[in-house]
């Protein structure tokens, strides 16, 4: 916004170059939120955006998944996606947090279904990318670290700062030690949601920059970039089932830094 | 400097954070091959850890990315 608002203050042959590349290739204009049933309570803001339909439509693709996939014996094909996404995540705290992992369970797969689901939509040509914007990503990962924290604490009281004070350091290097590791902790819910909102949205710029390229390249040059772009967009869908992944087992290893603070 | 130009060098210099991530991920995917090569029967459990690193390095080289775009095109 800035960066525009000075080309113009410049203006002249800068300011129409601009404006005509951005005719071309508009990889920003993917992310635009706009209101689909407006709806206003005086300075209240609660209208229904692009953002809250396809995260709607992820929460029911998840549901109908989950809850209408048959339960026979021998599994049919949505059957055997469900199951493997519950056992990947049941595996996942089973490994990482033991026995207690039961418990958290639920919550770590509600996360890993909503993140897969709202990056898997995303890719379908024209969807909106619920999880392209950080404010989704940073509520997301605040919950999570809010909630370790808490749980640290109820379960651990005040010795759930020896989080901060490795076991075996040497005692002169406990004044280094500590800063860093208070910072490593509370700059968590920055990394895991911008890990996750930097992916899609730099994913998704690049499809968009290279499907430009196809258009201004025309029939006879466009085939070489849209090979590309097959090849990117299978390297999206790996990465959109691999974010939704990490961002899960990050919060079980958070969760295991809260439950288990010994180790 | 004309501020357009100012905005390519800048795009330009931003992208720069994508050599770091392919150096990462050449160095994920060659230490697992290394690895996987000197004991092959223990390579599959790792194939998950594997992709774990390599969303790690990918990710910061990604931030590069997607400020050279906010500079071109924001």
């Amino acid at each position: 916004m800035v960066a525009t608002t000075a080309t113009e203050a410049v203006g002249g042959t800068g300011a129409a170059a601009a404006a005509e590349g951005h005719k071309v290739i508009d990889p920003i204009h993917q992310f635009e939120i706009e209101r689909i049933i407006p709806i206003r309570f005086g300075d209240l803001d609660l209208s229904l955006t692009n953002s809250g339909l396809w995260a709607l439509i992820a929460v029911g693709v998840v549901c109908l998944l989950m809850l209408t996939a048959p339960t026979r014996l021998i599994p049919t094909r949505l059957q055997s996606v469900a199951e493997s996404l519950y056992e990947l995540v049941f595996g996942m705290t089973q490994e990482v947090l033991g026995a207690q992992g039961r418990a958290y369970f639920p919550f770590v797969f509600t996360l890993f279904a909503f993140i897969l689901a709202a990056n898997v939509l995303g890719l379908i040509p024209g969807a909106f990318t619920v999880t392209s914007h950080i404010i989704i990503t940073l509520a997301l990962a605040l919950m999570v670290f809010i909630g370790a924290t808490v749980i640290g604490f109820i379960r651990h009281g005040a010795g759930y700062m020896r989080l901060f004070m490795p076991a075996g350091v040497p005692a002169p290097l406990l004044p280094f030690v500590v800063p860093i590791e208070v910072i490593s902790y509370f700059i968590r819910p920055f990394s895991l949601s911008i890990r996750l909102f930097a992916n899609m949205m730099a994913g998704h710029m690049m499809l968009k920059v290279i499907a430009g390229f196809v258009i201004m390249l025309g029939v006879l040059a466009g085939w070489l970039p849209l090979m590309a772009l097959v090849a990117i967009y299978a390297l999206e869908l790996l990465v959109a089932v691999l974010q939704a992944y990490v961002f899960a087992l990050l919060t079980c290893l958070y969760l295991n830094d809260a439950l288990h603070v010994d180790h | 400097m004309d501020v357009e130009a100012a905005k390519m060098i800048g795009a330009g210099i931003a992208a720069i954070a994508l050599g770091g991530a392919g150096i990462g991920i050449g160095h994920i995917f060659g230490n697992y091959l290394a690895g996987a090569l000197r004991n092959p029967a223990a390579a599959a459990a790792q194939r998950g850890t594997l992709f774990l690193g390599f969303a790690f390095a990918e990710a910061t080289g990604l931030i590069g990315f997607a400020v050279a775009m906010l500079i071109l095109f924001g």
